[in-house]
């Protein structure tokens, strides 16, 4: 069966920008916990970074423990580059 | 608790090395008001938080300056890799390596050890809260100063991105001042330390 395979660098961005939108809404929440168009869009952009995760990890490698199951003999963790490295992030 | 993200919160991609600017941006990880000391400050302060919200912000906010220190020694460690001796003698980058070779070590760009006199923990709301806003503008100063140094468009991104953060979270700190004052007697907030003195809650 033929695979449609992401492109690794643009999927990797789109983690970053879908993973910040939670990270800021987060801290807005912090202090409006109240607020229901953040609460809206905090669970609208999880939703997307979940399911970004997943899709890394089944083409290349985990990036969080939740997504490090491996179906390979091998622990995948260590495998693909660490973020500081060159094709790591 | 926490578990590991493998991934920066902003990507880091420096092509051209530069060891003279490396030993400047060093001491947002371990100087006086760079990231290491931002973390620290907020996770020790959390625990004598007495509200929620405050709580929360400080837990966030300290973990997001973890994600932060991790993106300086990324920039730090990309502008110094593969260096030769020449190249080391000749940026000055030599008094570093003969204690570190190539290693993050935190320490300011003058050079002194990271300490943890670098911040207050003080166990008042308002006063750690003010301690917190202050921290967020003088991180933001040195931002600035680095942006100055810095001619290089893929070193600059990356130190854009984390001076915003120092705006955003100088806001959310000013909410948390907020939501504080507003559970204070408004005739005088120093009245009690809500996080020592037993007082009736509003």
């Amino acid at each position: 069966m033929m695979e449609n395979k992401p492109c690794r660098r643009e999927l990797m961005d789109w983690i970053n920008v879908v993973s910040f939108v939670v990270d800021d809404v987060k801290l807005f929440l912090d202090t409006h916990p109240g607020c229901e168009e953040a609460l809206e869009y905090f669970e609208e952009f999880q939703k997307q970074r979940v399911e970004a995760l997943k899709e890394y990890a089944k083409y290349y490698g985990p990036l969080t423990l939740d997504t490090a199951y491996t179906p390979e003999e091998y622990w995948c963790w260590i495998q693909e580059p660490w973020p500081w490295q060159e094709g790591g992030c | 608790m926490w578990n590991y993200e493998k991934r920066l919160q902003y990507p880091v991609k420096i092509t051209h090395t530069n060891p003279k600017i490396a030993q400047v941006i060093i001491t947002q990880f371990g100087g006086p008001d760079g990231e290491l000391a931002a973390s620290m400050r907020y996770l020790s302060q959390r625990y004598s938080m007495p509200y929620k919200e405050v709580m929360g912000t400080l837990t966030d906010i300290g973990t997001e300056e973890l994600a932060h220190m991790e993106m300086i020694c990324a920039i730090v460690h990309q502008l110094t890799r593969n260096l030769s001796v020449e190249e080391l003698e000749r940026s000055g980058f030599d008094k570093y390596y003969v204690d570190h070779t190539l290693a993050l070590w935190p320490q300011a760009a003058s050079g002194a050890p990271w300490t943890a006199t670098y911040f207050q923990s003080k166990g008042d709301p308002i006063t750690d809260l003010h301690e917190d806003m202050a921290a967020e503008q003088k991180a933001r100063t040195t931002y600035d100063n680095i942006l100055r140094l810095v001619k290089d468009p893929e070193v600059c991104d990356p130190i854009r991105f984390l001076r915003e953060r120092e705006i955003v979270h100088y806001q959310r700190f000013g909410e948390c001042l907020r939501l504080t004052q507003e559970k204070l007697d408004s005739r005088n907030f120093y009245a009690v330390n809500p996080a020592f003195d037993s007082c009736p809650v509003k």
